[in-house]
């Protein structure tokens, strides 16, 4: 299909230049002296977050200060983006703990699988954005930096509106 | 030790050179007026450099203003030192330099688009004289008889700067911008020059201390000359090339215009010569049309003797003016959106050019009436011009800005126009095949409407 110009036929009986300036000039004047002004002081103030914002991981933590993280596997297995890597291990106990859990900030898509599909509610995505780094390689996260990290976690849905409606 | 006997010595020469002298008149002495001149020349030069500087931050708390947003304010308080970080940051910045630009040319094109803007400050009456025990300093730089003459002179330099950038730095869009802005300022400094005409007719002299007497004794120019004012105020708009008319630069088009390949410090010179006009402008205009250093609705200021009060208050004034004309520069950019090349051809010499030249007659003919009228040069005379001027104005407005397209003889044609050039042929027939004639261009804004229904 063509592309078809439209030619809006200007009404010349309306034109006018000064009168109009003035008018635009009254408009820029009232928004000039009117308080309310949108820019946010941005360190000062910060945007409140959703519930269901999904920001870089969290890994949470038992009483022990230990990771709850049981290296059951799922969590690598259910990403799509292939960005969490885990080599797991076991205790004299027979308990199952990661030896290596990283996770590839730059890859992670930020879609929540691991968070959902976690059993012991151990890994997390957090309500967070500011993320700036001086080198690539602070972008994998390990274990260690994903259990000292303090943010609010992600709930994924709304609680008040579990089911998106 | 043998330093101390050649101080008096020194001291005895210093009174000679700089003698004591009556306060209410000039002094007689070369060596004081010299070194009058020195400190008036260090003194203006730093505060206008301060005050252009301020300017560029001015500008952007107003526009964040007008857009409902707060500007830059983490730079010092209120973000005064914002000028500074600027500043240090275009001195640290690498200057690139085209390979095949002309060196010296593109070195010298900065400097040139700077100086003349500062020139016409050397002109410019500041204030009332200041007595001092030497004499009575003037309070301009340079007393010029013919100031208001070196003044349009000079402000039409400014366009060599904008010109040698664009043709130094051998970029096309550098070079568009350029030329546009030569046409410009040719344009617009002829409609510039003609609304100042009335000025001088009621002044009767080219000094711009006679223009500023005479506005203190017969009443501001912009209420007895209003149409003149309203014509320099778009000219000037024009000669600063700011928005609308701030086509030498328009971004969308040029990229940035004429200087396209300055940065660092280069390129701020240019940014700093627009502020520099922006001030000139601002001060010429209060100097022309609203009375200078005068302060409105006294007599006090304008008759001695004179005291230093008296200096400092009226420099306030002139102050206060300049900067009130600042802010409309600056509330007009970001209200207005720019004007088209041939729209601003157009106004420049189809409607600001003949306009002043009909308010030269206009008001050549009411003086000559009034004074055969006998009516007395002081505010009787003012009045008489300003409802002379209430009446054009409102004429301009009633009439003249309703109704009316600023565009060239180039521009669309409406229905009529094209049925009767079809009717004698005067567009071509089509000749070769696909080829978009002016037939067919006529034949789509003809088929224009329908197209237009068809949408609605």
């Amino acid at each position: 299909m063509a592309i078809r110009v439209t030619v809006v036929e200007r009404p010349i009986e309306h034109v006018s230049y000064i009168r109009s300036t003035l008018s635009g000039l009254m408009t820029t004047f009232k928004h000039m002296v009117d308080p309310h002004k949108v820019t946010m002081q941005y360190p000062e103030e910060r945007w409140e977050l959703s519930p269901r914002w999904r920001g870089t991981h969290r890994m949470l933590t038992t009483e022990s200060g230990k990771a709850k993280c049981v290296a059951c596997g799922l969590c690598p297995t259910v990403c799509p983006a292939n960005c969490i890597k885990l080599v797991p291990g076991e205790d004299e106990e027979g308990n199952r703990f990661p030896l290596l859990f990283e996770i590839d900030e730059f890859r992670c898509i930020f879609c929540g699988y691991c968070q959902e599909v976690c059993p012991e509610e151990a890994i997390h995505l957090g309500r967070h954005y500011e993320n700036a780094e001086f080198s690539r390689e602070a972008f994998i996260y390990d274990l260690e930096r994903l259990t000292a990290q303090t943010h609010p976690v992600s709930e994924l849905w709304d609680p008040a509106d579990p089911k998106s409606e | 030790m043998s330093a101390l006997p050649v101080l008096p010595a020194l001291a005895v020469d210093l009174a000679a050179w700089f003698p004591r002298h009556d306060p209410q008149l000039p002094p007689d002495s070369v060596y004081t007026f010299a070194l009058a001149s020195s400190i008036k020349l260090l003194v203006v030069f730093t505060l206008y450099m301060l005050g252009v500087a301020l300017l560029t931050l001015a500008e952007r708390k107003v526009s964040a203003w007008i857009q409902d947003r707060r500007g830059p304010n983490r730079a010092g308080p209120f973000g005064l030192l914002q000028p500074v970080a600027d500043g240090i940051k275009n001195l640290m910045k690498e200057e690139v330099r085209p390979g095949n630009a002309d060196k010296w040319m593109f070195i010298i094109a900065p400097m040139l688009a700077f100086i003349p803007a500062m020139l016409v400050w050397a002109v410019l009456p500041l204030a009332t004289p200041l007595p001092t025990p030497w004499g009575l300093i003037d309070m301009a730089v340079a007393t010029l008889p013919i100031g208001y003459l070196f003044m349009l002179a000079v402000s039409s330099l400014g366009v060599y700067g904008m010109v040698l950038a664009g043709w130094s730095s051998n970029n096309k869009y550098s070079l568009l911008g350029s030329l546009r802005s030569s046409a410009q300022m040719v344009s617009y400094e002829i409609a510039l020059g003609m609304s100042t005409i009335p000025v001088l007719l009621l002044a009767g002299n080219v000094s711009l201390h006679a223009i500023i007497d005479q506005q203190a004794h017969m009443g501001w120019n912009v209420f007895s000359l209003s149409v003149a004012w309203f014509i320099f105020l778009v000219a000037a708009f024009a000669e600063t090339n700011r928005l609308p008319f701030d086509l030498p630069e328009a971004e969308a088009e040029l990229v940035a215009g004429y200087h396209t390949e300055y940065s660092g410090m280069k390129f701020s010179m240019f940014f700093i010569a627009e502020y520099a006009n922006m001030a000139t402008m601002s001060g010429l205009m209060a100097a022309l049309f609203f009375g200078g250093w005068d302060i409105p609705f006294t007599d006090w200021d304008n008759t001695g003797p004179y005291t230093v009060f008296k200096t400092v208050a009226t420099l306030a004034m002139f102050a206060a003016k300049t900067g009130a004309f600042l802010f409309l520069f600056m509330w007009v950019r970001w209200t207005l959106p720019r004007f088209r090349y041939d729209q601003l051809m157009t106004l420049g010499w189809g409607i600001m050019l003949p306009l002043a030249l009909g308010y030269i007659l206009v008001i050549a003919t009411a003086t000559l009436a009034l004074d055969w009228m006998g009516v007395p040069r002081d505010w009787r005379f003012s009045v008489s011009l300003l409802g002379l001027n209430v009446v054009l104005t409102g004429l301009l407005l009633a009439w003249g800005d309703r109704g009316k397209l600023v565009s060239p003889a180039s521009a669309r044609l409406d229905a009529r126009e094209l049925a009767r050039r079809r009717a004698r042929s005067t567009v071509a027939p089509s000749t070769a095949m696909g080829a978009p004639t002016a037939r067919t261009l006529a034949t789509a804004a003809a088929g224009a409407h329908d197209v237009t229904e068809e949408i609605h």
